[in-house]
């Protein structure tokens, strides 16, 4: 039954795109065999899994929120500062590896969960919205990145015009996951590697899930988003909640870019993955706030982002893509209201009719 | 040929899943009558009123008025037809000014703009012949509770209302307000507007209709006079059977002082009205603390400030001895003060989760619901079904979700949460609001034999029989002030309504 | 000596309004005498923050519909994206501007009653509905862009061929505009030409009010007064406001809750669409992805700042088109933009001071000393915090307005017909 809206609105927005390709005169089934076979190669599984991995963090991130009404839009510019920070403090420590790897995972999640707080304390002390103050946060955070970046971070190297900041040293490198696949059977295939921050993203999914299903403080969030009246009389503080998620929220933003951070890019430079703030949002909706659905949810993103490679190749507009992302955001929370209603009008009726049978037994 | 009735209603059939809220019901109203509908809560009373304003269709029977058959789609051809009705929970926009409410939906207007001259007008001219005094200009939000309903009224009057429905219209009032309503009422009979009246204040009901008819379960069981009949007669027509009466035995109350409340005083935000005014109080253990009001007199306030919700801007609260005054909600639940919210709905149930999770809502940092950092499922589930075996719950399992269960059983469901959890002090605020006699009784048993175990409770309720018959104490709560401390056993309502609307100080 | 006030309600407010807005144009002239710089009166900069606020204007006075009829509109930014991109292609492929106008508002129109059908109709919760139109707003701009625009053309993907804007007047005599084909003096330019003290800014900000005016602005500007009267003086204006207040009662009264929602929500893409198709022919001349630059959340806080009332929705938006413009008018302006802010924080902290709202001061005396500070030691405000400027305002503005503001009572109400209590 939980799968039911899913996997209607991602038939629904394959229609839509269908529909779209057929009036600009392409062959829609054409298209989707053409992804479909692109996708199915080592080449694509590695980069599927790539693209998943910050796309998972940023569900979360954007998720934690969700789960208690709050919205955190401002995903996307807490990542990149938190990414710009560090890089340029991950290149001028030198740790252990192991260290090294901790010291610039913690130095993004405070740089994430302070601009977050940002939006957090102008809600709970001015009762400004967070989307509104999160998206300004987000612009201002671009323009920061791009001062620090030009001014303060900036590594020069002699010839090369290219803005960036210095490479991380070998200590500060993720390891890949090729040897794994190896051990799999399938061979490693050339250009990027598997990346092994993965491994790191599936530990802060159990963490999240524990969190917010098994802790104290996940059923105290939960019952903030469901209902905070009865949260506030229960003993729940609303602004020191508010404080808590945020800051968590902002955190979880801040990993969104060590993924390609530590496993790629090794600096930060203009070309940076952006853009990865937002699909987490799409990416949450879609799994409906819980870490397996997210998973999915990123992995289905990272299918199409890849598989739109071979459309350009194939002459079909990418675009068609963003359309079927966008479609299926917007029919997947149709979806869930509808479905959540239908279960509720059942459970509502079963209950009824095992009140009545008990009430006969009584008499 | 004989009057034929305003309105009858015929065999008017309606089913929900599970229920069947109206079964082969009979209405017959003659003009200028002032004709009551009677029966507890859950009779169909309101679901027949509802076929009756259009905004439910029957799935049999027929409505007739004047003789003619009529067929209502919508509130609006029962408006059309010159039925209003005025509902018991107001619907009022507090934010648009008494004017803009009442021409609401039927605007007069010159082409595109509506005629305010021609509006203000007709009402003034509503105003005078029934005697239903307003400000046209002022925002609703500033009105009284017994303004609001001259609104509600003139709203359907405005209309051109000959028939009247009033859904319990006495249910907010005080005494003295209940009065004036009536002769309102009595004078709108007098300009032949017919009304129907909805209520289970049989007192009431035999001193103002002249017609009585009494549903029970969906079904009309008779149609009397009221010299026919007295309230024995009318309760046990009602219910069936005989009504329990919230009557107490002997005194169980101790020495020892479990809340005290000194000099509490609360400040409005907006304003520099006093919410609270140098309130003072105490619970003993074994001892049920009433407090009388009309509501919005500081009722919730005083709620909200014992429960750390608000900041106190003097005063004083010790729970068992202990200054609360300046602690948090938490830590207050943690210390033993527990609490039946007024709003069961609003204030203490997560509807979609299931039950057990809902037994943690107020004890969450405690045993057997938690251990430290995290949740203990199994001590939860445990404690569920304690909660649903013990107050007698109707559920299939600890895993129902709270939305399924019936009003009385979620009421008898979050009395045994807060119960069960072994408090020193509970605050019960409208503990048996909206829910069946079955439970209501259960209710009142429970917080009996409670106080008998040395519970002290603060029981705060708009409805006197439960107050009166409850408390040990009784105080009357008036624009923030204790006005005054009765004794249960010797009051009356009028010398409680007396002090609740200020006429005695 | 007895003190004249005006009769009227209305005209009470607008004599509050011009003395209000006279000291602010006297501090203006204050710290641009300090600053050494024409820019924060100058009739440049007034016109270009006109063109910037209506934009911004039109997605709050949207959001006033759909918000007053209670739904939160999240999603007007993606409206607004909507109403560049049809609004260019509109223009393009009729050359002619006004067909633009047409496709722009219809575009924008599509959104919202997208986003009318799921909160509406499927009662979605209305934020994630609007973020959803977002993102989809978005893609699909992108992809229309991909079909629509061959490489010929002059356009590609992320933006749309040249499109030739809709015209311009000025006010004759005013602002030097023609009457029947006679070039009358500008007066109020010749006034800024003075440099006069105080005189001089207000006759630079009235030229700019008044000069090179594209009919979209006034039609924009006409909008206002016509939805206060829309809204407070006729029967569907009350039941769309009744729908946001209390449904529920206007249900009883059997007033088409439903229908009034979908007409706000419609109504609010329009607008949003009308903006959008502004920043197009009014400023750019051209869609580009990503143009509309985050204006339509701007938007929402002006409503907010507006108190959810056409009239305050101008004023706040006139106040972020005001940054906007500095932004694009010189970076002198925005370092002296430093300055005012600081002075207007000095003159809220004199004011909280008299109300004794201690811990209040303090903070906006803390941000006071802030800007002064960067006033002081930034010669030139780096070109990275200019591109924020607008967006940085709007923060601080809704961080620092007082909380007396009152939304619609069932705004973001996730309603159900039937379902009162």
């Amino acid at each position: 039954m939980s799968l039911l809206a899913p996997v209607g609105a991602l038939i629904f927005s394959l229609l839509v795109a269908s529909i779209a390709l057929v009036l600009v005169g392409f062959n829609p089934l054409t298209a989707f065999a053409e992804m479909g076979k692109f996708a199915w190669s080592a080449a694509s599984l590695v980069s599927i899994s790539n693209r998943a991995v910050p796309l998972f963090m940023s569900g979360l991130a954007v998720a934690i929120g969700f789960k208690m009404g709050l919205f955190n839009i401002g995903v996307e510019g807490q990542y990149l500062l938190a990414a710009v920070f560090a890089a340029y403090f991950g290149a001028i420590v030198n740790l252990p590896p192991v260290l090294h790897v901790l010291f610039i995972i913690l130095v993004a999640m405070i740089v994430g969960a302070l601009w977050s707080g940002i939006a957090g304390i102008l809600k709970v002390t001015r009762g400004v919205h967070e989307v509104i103050a999160t998206i300004m946060l987000n612009a201002i955070a671009v323009g920061l990145v791009a001062w620090l970046l030009a001014n303060f971070f900036r590594k020069v190297d002699p010839g090369d015009l290219n803005i960036k900041t210095a490479e991380l040293p070998h200590s500060a490198w993720f390891p890949s996951l090729n040897p794994l696949l190896n051990t799999i059977g399938i061979p490693p295939p050339p250009g990027p590697t598997m990346q092994g921050f993965m491994l790191v993203a599936i530990v802060f999914g159990i963490v999240f899930y524990l969190l917010v299903w098994r802790s104290r403080y996940g059923f105290e969030l939960r019952a903030s988003g469901i209902n905070p009246d009865a949260a506030r009389m229960s003993g729940v503080e609303p602004s020191g909640m508010v404080m808590q998620t945020m800051l968590l929220s902002g955190a979880l933003a801040g990993l969104v870019g060590l993924s390609p951070l530590l496993g790629y890019f090794h600096r930060y430079t203009q070309d940076f993955p952006s853009g990865l703030g937002f699909t987490g949002i799409a990416v949450a909706l879609l799994g409906r706030n819980h870490p397996v659905g997210i998973f999915l949810g990123a992995l289905l993103f990272g299918f199409m982002d890849r598989s739109a490679l071979i459309l350009d190749l194939k002459g079909i507009p990418r675009e068609i893509v963003t359309i079927i992302q966008g479609v299926v955001v917007l029919a997947v929370v149709v979806a869930y209201e509808v479905v959540t209603r239908m279960i509720q009008r059942q459970e509502v009726a079963a209950a009824a009719e095992a009140a009545k049978s008990d009430a006969e037994e009584v008499a | 040929m004989p009057d034929a009735p305003a309105v009858e209603l015929s065999n008017i059939t309606k089913r929900f899943p599970g229920v069947v809220a109206n079964d082969q019901v009979n209405l017959r109203v003659m003009p200028a009558e002032i004709h009551a509908v009677v029966g507890e809560n859950g009779a169909g009373k309101s679901t027949l009123m509802k076929i009756l304003y259009g905004m439910q269709a029957p799935d049999e029977g027929e409505i007739t008025m004047a003789g003619q058959e009529v067929r209502f789609r919508s509130p609006r051809d029962a408006i059309n037809a010159g039925i209003g009705m005025v509902h018991q929970h107001f619907m009022l926009a507090d934010q648009l000014t008494v004017l803009e409410n009442i021409i609401l939906g039927s605007e007069p207007h010159i082409g595109m703009r509506i005629d305010f001259q021609r509006a203000k007008q007709k009402l003034g001219e509503l105003s005078q012949a029934y005697g239903l005094a307003v400000d046209p200009d002022a925002l609703v939000e500033d009105l009284s509770v017994g303004e609001r309903q001259r609104v509600e009224i003139l709203k359907v009057l405005f209309r051109g209302a000959r028939i009247l429905i009033l859904d319990e219209p006495t249910a907010v009032l005080v005494p003295q307000e209940v009065d004036e309503l009536f002769a309102s009422m009595r004078e709108l009979a007098g300009e032949g507007v017919t009304i129907i009246f909805i209520s289970h204040k049989l007192d009431e009901v035999l001193s103002i209709a002249d017609v009585i008819t009494v549903i029970r379960q969906g079904r009309t069981i008779s149609t009397v006079s009221p010299d026919e009949v007295d309230a024995q007669k009318l309760a046990e027509m009602m219910v069936g059977s005989e009504l329990p009466t919230p009557e107490t035995r002997e005194s169980t109350v101790g020495e020892r002082v479990l809340l005290r409340v000194e000099g509490l005083s609360v400040r409005s935000q907006d304003s520099d009205r006093m919410l609270l005014d140098d309130v003072s109080f105490t619970i003993r253990e074994g001892e049920i603390v009433g407090i009388a009001g009309v509501e919005g007199n500081g009722q919730a306030t005083l709620i909200d400030a014992l429960m750390g919700l608000l900041p106190l801007d003097e005063g004083l609260i010790e729970l068992a001895d202990k200054d609360m005054s300046r602690q948090s909600t938490r830590e207050l639940r943690e210390a033993g003060l527990g609490l039946i919210p007024e709003d069961r709905h609003r204030q203490a149930l997560l509807l979609p989760e299931p039950l057990w999770e809902n037994a943690m809502l107020g004890h969450q940092t405690v045993s057997p619901f938690s251990r430290g950092f995290w949740i203990d499922r199994k001590g939860a589930h445990r404690r569920t079904d304690e909660i649903i075996r013990v107050y007698g719950v109707m559920a299939p399992g600890a895993d129902t979700p709270a939305i399924a269960l019936s009003g009385g059983n979620q009421q008898k469901f979050i009395v045994g949460r807060e119960m069960l959890a072994d408090p020193l002090v509970l605050i019960a605020a409208q503990p048996t609001r909206g829910i069946d006699v079955g439970a209501q009784a259960a209710v009142w048993d429970q917080l009996r034999s409670a106080r008998a175990a040395g519970l002290a409770v603060l029981l705060v309720s708009a409805d006197l029989e439960e107050l009166i018959g409850l408390s040990d104490t009784l105080w009357v709560i008036l624009r923030g002030r204790l006005v005054a401390r009765l004794d249960p056993a010797t009051t009356t309502p009028e010398e409680l309504g007396s002090y609740m609307t200020g006429v005695r100080t | 000596m007895k003190r004249w006030t005006p009769k009227t309600k209305t005209g009470r407010r607008l004599w509050a309004a011009l003395l209000w807005g006279s000291a602010g144009v006297f501090v203006l002239a204050v710290v641009q005498q300090i600053a050494g710089t024409r820019e924060l009166t100058s009739a440049g900069t007034f016109g270009a923050s006109l063109r910037l606020a209506m934009p911004i204007m039109l997605a709050g006075l949207g959001a006033v519909f759909s918000e007053r009829s209670g739904i939160v509109n999240i999603g007007l930014e993606g409206m607004m994206i909507m109403g560049t991109w049809f609004g260019a292609w509109g223009a393009w492929q009729f050359s002619n501007p006004w067909a633009g106008v047409l496709f722009g508002v219809l575009g924008g129109g599509l959104g919202g009653l997208i986003h009318a059908i799921a909160t509406v109709t499927f009662a979605v919760d209305h934020i994630v509905s609007g973020v959803a139109i977002n993102i989809l707003a978005a893609g699909g701009m992108r992809f229309l862009s991909a079909v629509s625009y061959s490489a010929d053309s002059g356009g590609g993907t992320t933006q749309s061929p040249h499109v030739s804007g809709v015209g311009t007047f000025s006010l004759p005599f005013l602002a030097g505009g023609d009457l029947f084909g006679w070039r009358t003096p500008d007066v109020f330019g010749w006034f800024e030409s003075r440099h006069w003290f105080f005189i001089s800014d207000v006759g630079g900000i009235l030229r700019g009010l008044t000069g090179d005016l594209s009919w979209l602005t006034l039609v924009a500007l006409l909008l206002v007064p016509l939805s206060i009267w829309v809204l407070w003086k006729t029967p569907w204006g009350l039941r769309l406001r009744s729908c946001g207040e209390n449904p529920y009662s206007a249900e009883s009264l059997g007033v088409r809750v439903l229908r009034m929602k979908y007409y706000g929500v419609v109504i609010s893409g329009a607008m949003a669409g009308l903006g959008g198709t502004m920043l197009v022919l009014v400023q750019a001349g051209i869609y580009r992805e990503g143009q509309t630059a985050g204006r339509g959340f701007i938007g929402l806080a002006a409503l907010i700042f507006g108190n959810w009332n056409p009239a305050g929705v101008l004023a706040g938006a006139s106040l972020f088109g005001f940054a906007d413009a500095l932004r694009l008018r010189s970076e002198g302006a925005v370092h002296a933009l430093l300055l005012f802010i600081a002075v207007l924080l000095a003159l809220l902290v004199v004011w909280q001071l008299y109300r004794r709202r201690w811990v209040p001061a303090a903070v906006s005396g803390l941000f006071a000393i802030l800007f002064l500070v960067l006033y002081e030691t930034l010669s030139v405000v780096p070109t990275q915090f200019i591109s924020f400027t607008p967006h940085l305002t709007t923060l601080l503005v809704l961080g620092l307005a007082t909380q007396r503001l009152r939304m619609p009572a069932a705004d973001g109400l996730r309603y159900r017909k039937g379902e009162a209590v």
